[in-house]
This record gives C-alpha cells, structure tokens and sequence, in this order.
C-alpha cells in the first residue's frame, strides 16, 4: 500500500492533509485493516481545542476501541458527520476519509511527523516484516 | 530473560495462515480471530455456512461402568436422562455451586462417555476431574482419559449447514436431531463423530476427526469446497463471540465463572437437583431457598455508544450496580447488545440501566433473552 505523498503520519496511525492553516485528518490504512470493521466513530464538536499527541476522540470496531491522537494542537473546525451513520467509510478508503478538520495553531509542529516514507519504514517494522 | 511458552497450534494451523487469517493468542492458543472479516463471516452463518476450527477443545473421555455414576457425581444436569446418541449441556462446579466450567456430555454407549469442554479451561478441568471423581459414590470403575489431543474438532454452522455436511456423508443427517450425534464417514474419514451441536445459534454441526495435519485439512478443504455454493466462509474467534453473544450463550470467564453460581446465570434449566448429589448440590439447595442478590440481563443500547465486556453498569442515581460480562456490536441484528450482572430487584421493576462507555453514560433498555432466535422452519 502506497501511502500518499501529500500527508504526514503519526506513530499513532493517523495522517494530515495541510493545505494553509486547516488540516484534515484521519486515520491511515493499516489502522482500518487492523482494526477490522469500524462501526462507530467519536469524534469531537466543532470548536473543540486539540493538542499535539493528545487523544481528541476513538474509533471503534466491533471487537475493539481506539483512541485518535491528534498530530497538531489547533481547534476543531468542522467533523465529518457522514461517518455517524456510515462509518465503514473509513475501511473503504482511509486515505481519503477525513474524520475532523483542524484550524492549526503551531505549524512548527508538523516538522515532528513523520513524511510517507517514514511512515511506510515505521508499520514495516511494527508488523514485523 | 526467559521466553514465553510458545503457543499452541490446531492441526490446521498453517491452513489458517494460508487462508490470510488474522492470528491472535487465545489463551494460549494461536488462533484465527478474522479471514475475510468479521461482520462477513458472522453474516455468513446467519444466511449461508460458515466453517470454524474448534480444536483447540478439549475431550475427555469417560469409560467403565462407573462412568455414568462419575459424571452425575460432577455434572449439574443428569447424563441418566441421556440415551445413546444424545448430548447435554452442563457444567462442573464448585462446592459453593459457581462454575468450573461449561461443558456438553455425550452418552456413546452405557460405558462409554465424551465430555467436551472449553480450550482455556482444558488443563483445570482435568485436573479437577481427577481430584474429584474418587469421591464420587458409585465412580467405581472409570478410566478418565484426556483425549483432546487426538481430535481435531471442526464446526459447521448456518442454515445451509446440513447441505454442505451431506455433500461429503452418506449418512442421514436430517435423521441427526438437535443435541444429538451419530457415527459416520466424512470425506472419506470414517468413525467420525458428527454431532448437531454448535455456539452460534444457528441449525449446524460439530464433527470429530483425527488430529493429523494431513486429514485435517483434507476434511477442511473438502467441507470449505462443498460450501461454496452457499458462500461458505472460513470464521474466525470474533465471530465466533458475536454470533453466541448474539443467542446470549455464556462464555467461560464471562458470564459463568468460579465467582458466579447457577442461579445467577440463569441456567437453571440445566441443573437437575431433586434427587441427585453432585459438588455444588448442597450449596444450590440453599441459595434456591433464599433467592439470589443479582441476575444475568441482556441490554440494548439506546443511545449511540457500544457497551463492552468490564463497562460499568450504573442505576438512574448514577451508582455502580454491576458491570458488563460481555458486550458488542450486533452485526447481524446491528444494533449493540449486552449482558450483565444486576440486582434482582433492577431485574424485577425492569427499569432503564445505564453503562460507563468510557466518559460517557449510555442508557440501555432492559430486552429478553435470547437477543437473536433463528427463524422456525
């Protein structure tokens, strides 16, 4: 799986798309393909304030919970509401799916993430390949 | 630094990994939890066939003519009810009438008996069958064996269950009714065990055959084959929970543990006690006369949030009365269901229940059991 150019990863398989000052974000493919089915998704209310490396929310699938950290600190711009009533979305295409929106307040913190290939390097070495 | 012990493998192990299975440590066990994925294979029980590995159970063979009298001397439900051919629910229990663990008894012939019982448990049950039995009046003459090792165990569930097993049998299995078992030849394997027993809640069977990789997955290959016309899919552990969840079957170290007595987990119906002794006898005499202080309760959840197994299950005031033995997801049902333990009296008004999902309090209605019953013919 090509993970794509454009986003940055976190160790905690969630991804950002910048484009200014907001950024997108959800969660990468190997979260979704080892989370199996999500068939919940807690996501918080707009204006809600984010911190860097902080849970803001959880994703769920039927046989487990887990949590979303954020990659930036900012505030909650918009949330994705289709994924309350079609959450599978996510396995459909994580890549894509974003789950909130975020006005970023610091953007010296997306230089800590980790770039597409970094990424692809770190989930080898998780899932032991 | 020492190693873990390494786990355990099924015959059709390698069969499994073939298959792209996802592998997880059940109690020591490296097992399947999901192929295709869950909520396809739970579907495919409930509409097709699905087809699961079960040998990681264990059976332990009782032979001799005190068998029958060992069994009843340890078993809550009575195997003298039992003809040849025929099977029952059951369980080991402690002296206080709580749990060792669920097991089914199958009568082969006078002398001859086949308890199967839970993977995670194998070794206990054992074990405490040995230290137990010699107390036992009239277990004179019985021969325990643990045979688990010599049979590999494979279950065939779903509504087209019986036409995928018939492909590969000659022998009549609409002649099999539920609870009970027959001898056959299966792919070509003969003796096998073929019982109408399963943990999904669905028409389906469980059949016994040697434990050898090659017949193993010989027997695997050829059932996945004969379903494929009905969309068979090979099941995992996960479903394996959502579908017994689903037809509110307990599961060991959930809802039925050695802290949980009979009446509490409501299987009564399974407890033979006039006239007969067993360990627990006494102690479930005496809590049958003053009632018990909680009740197993099936939930639905009512607003949106998944209650899971250990969640806290709080009253309208907000205080703790009892937590969830096992919660989930509904795929077939699609909504998310739960049991726990409650106060009898919660039982009895029927009130609405809340659950701790993590921050959040979730209300839950109070439904009957059991949440899923397959469709009547």
């Amino acid at each position: 799986m090509a993970y794509p150019a454009n986003l940055k990863y976190t160790k905690e398989h969630e991804w950002i798309l910048v484009e200014g000052n907001t950024g997108s974000i959800g969660i990468t493919d190997y979260a979704q393909e080892t989370l199996g089915d999500i068939v919940y998704v807690d996501a918080p209310k707009v204006d809600t304030a984010l911190e860097a490396g902080k849970s803001f929310g959880s994703v769920e699938s039927v046989k487990a919970v887990s949590d979303l950290f954020s990659p930036v600190s900012g505030t909650v711009t918009a949330v994705n509401v289709e994924l309350e009533s079609a959450p599978e979305k996510i396995n459909a295409d994580a890549n894509s799916t974003w789950i909130i929106k975020v006005a970023i307040t610091n953007p010296a913190e997306l230089d800590a993430l980790l770039t597409a290939e970094a990424y692809e390097a770190f989930i080898k070495e998780e899932s032991g390949h | 630094m020492t190693d873990a012990a390494p786990l355990q493998k099924t015959a059709l192990n390698e069969a499994h990994r073939r298959l792209g299975a996802k592998m997880v440590d059940f109690g020591g066990w490296d097992m399947p939890v999901e192929y295709s994925g869950l909520v396809a294979e739970h579907l495919a029980v409930r509409t097709g066939v699905g087809l699961f590995d079960v040998s990681h159970m264990g059976e332990i063979q009782f032979r001799g003519p005190g068998a029958m009298a060992a069994i009843s001397g340890i078993s809550m439900n009575d195997p003298s009810r039992l003809k040849i051919g025929q099977i029952q629910y059951s369980s080991l229990l402690t002296p206080e009438g709580t749990f060792v663990d669920d097991i089914l008894v199958h009568k082969l012939s006078e002398n001859d008996w086949l308890l199967v019982v839970n993977a995670g448990t194998r070794q206990k049950d054992f074990d405490w069958i040995g230290s137990h039995v010699a107390d036992v009046h009239g277990a004179q003459g019985v021969h325990i064996s643990d045979y688990s090792p010599h049979y590999s165990q494979i279950a065939i569930q779903g509504p087209r269950a019986a036409e995928t097993l018939a492909k590969l049998t000659q022998t009549d299995l609409a002649a099999i009714r539920n609870y009970w078992f027959t001898w056959g030849t299966v792919a070509g394997v003969a003796n096998t065990l073929i019982a109408r027993t399963g943990y999904s809640g669905e028409d389906g069977f469980e059949i016994y055959i040697p434990s050898d990789v090659p017949t193993s997955e010989m027997v695997w290959n050829a059932l996945l084959e004969a379903g494929a016309e009905f969309g068979i899919l090979p099941c995992g552990l996960g479903a394996r929970n959502t579908l017994r969840l689903e037809a509110a079957m307990s599961l060991y170290g959930h809802e039925i543990d050695e802290a949980t007595n009979v009446f509490e987990a409501g299987l009564d119906r399974f407890c033979k006690l006039d006239g007969r002794e067993f360990i627990g006898a006494d102690a479930l005499r005496r809590i049958q006369a003053v009632g018990v202080q909680r009740k197993l309760v099936g939930l639905e959840m009512q607003e949106r949030g998944i209650a899971r197994d250990g969640y806290p299950v709080l009253n309208a005031a907000g205080e703790t009365i009892g937590a969830v033995t096992s919660g989930s997801p509904a795929p077939f049902l699609k909504n998310n269901i739960a049991l726990a333990y409650v106060p009898s009296a919660v039982v009895e008004s029927g009130e609405d229940i809340w659950v701790q999902v993590r921050a959040n309090r979730v209300r839950a209605k109070q439904v009957p059991l059991p949440f899923y019953k397959r469709p009547k013919k």
